[in-house]
């Protein structure tokens, strides 16, 4: 148990978080951290578990940093559309009815 | 107190998610790999044409990612764009007068434009790159428009057109003439190797700043200038 695998598994709950997040909250906002919360993780996975051996490993480092733009964009394109969304029904949430269901 | 089976559903379910993908980790990191890529990739550093193996691997040994990852970014501006409305562009609120923003601008625009170009030539052998580049030249660009600075470049025209198609396009174009050249498909000529991964890098550069710039910007910021189909019910 090295400390690159301490972030490996530290990547694994922010994907179990991520994934709660995003199933259970109901703003898009919140929804799209979420989402981008366990992208994270996944990041974290990739690169601690590649240096378990001590050494960092360049290719799945150089894989994460196009994920990283990658993300970004795709998030900022998010936004754009959530924003839009809003624009044109004047809702937060992806629900038709705003309502909690009850019990 | 009764909870809603839905929330008991979602915390077991990501329990589960949770641990089968530790378990998942836990075994790779069990396995000892089959190759250590790291040293390969040390072993071919010297015919990469760059001396920093992330480089290396971003430019040459994968340079297919990051050709399919410049492709991402250029639809998801243009995607971004087509969102956006053109009047929001130069919007007259946008202008501050906050005399702390216009001291940092005047400050910072300068020494951002300079740490990315000095990001940009350091990843040739050390940390840095193109993407490092692009960001800091795209924060710049942000800090300046949230200053009110006119960039005219923005608007949607020839302009923005080039500047976000430019890095995919010699990219591609490099790719595809290598591959007329009786090549592999992005195997640079080995006579030309650096000068191509530092002119797809500088243009790289410039157009993942566009990119990122243009989505900032395209978010719309005035609501209130088409009627909104959501008042009309």
């Amino acid at each position: 148990m090295t400390s690159s695998l301490l972030y490996a598994f530290a990547g694994v709950a922010l994907c179990g978080i991520g994934l709660f997040g995003f199933i259970r909250l109901r703003h898009l906002l919140r929804k799209l951290m979420a989402f981008n919360l366990m992208g994270s993780g996944v990041f974290l996975v990739m690169v601690g578990l590649a240096q378990r051996q001590g050494e960092p490993d360049p290719v799945p480092q150089a894989l994460v940093l196009t994920g990283i733009v990658v993300a970004i964009a795709a998030t900022a394109l998010a936004v754009v559309l959530i924003r839009r969304y809003y624009h044109l029904s004047g809702q937060t949430t992806l629900d038709e009815s705003p309502k909690e269901p009850s019990q | 107190m009764m909870r809603s089976p839905g929330l008991v559903l979602a915390i077991v379910g990501c329990l589960a998610f949770t641990a089968g993908l530790a378990a998942a980790v836990g075994h790779i990191a069990g396995t000892p790999a089959p190759v250590s890529l790291p040293d390969v990739v040390v072993d071919h550093l010297a015919a990469s044409g760059v001396e920093h193996p992330v480089t290396a691997v971003l430019l040459n040994f994968r340079s297919y990612d990051t050709l399919l990852e410049i492709g991402v970014l250029v639809i998801a501006g243009i995607a971004g764009i087509s969102m956006a409305r053109t009047t929001s562009l130069e919007d007259p609120e946008l202008r501050t007068t906050d005399s702390l923003l216009y001291a940092l601008q005047r400050w910072f625009v300068p020494l951002m434009l300079m740490l990315a170009g000095y990001l940009l030539w350091a990843g040739s052998d050390r940390p840095g790159g193109a993407f490092q580049a692009g960001a800091v030249l795209a924060a710049s660009g942000v800090m300046m428009r949230l200053g009110g600075i006119p960039m005219e470049f923005l608007r949607p025209g020839l302009l923005l057109r080039i500047g976000l198609a430019l890095g995919f396009a010699v990219f591609l174009l490099v790719a595809l003439a290598s591959a007329f050249g009786g090549e592999a498909f992005l195997a640079y000529p080995k006579a030309f190797t650096k000068p191509l991964i530092m002119t797809i890098e500088t243009l790289l550069t410039f157009s993942i700043a566009m990119v990122l710039l243009a989505l900032f910007v395209s978010a719309p910021v005035n609501q209130a200038q088409e009627p909104e189909e959501g008042e009309q019910k």
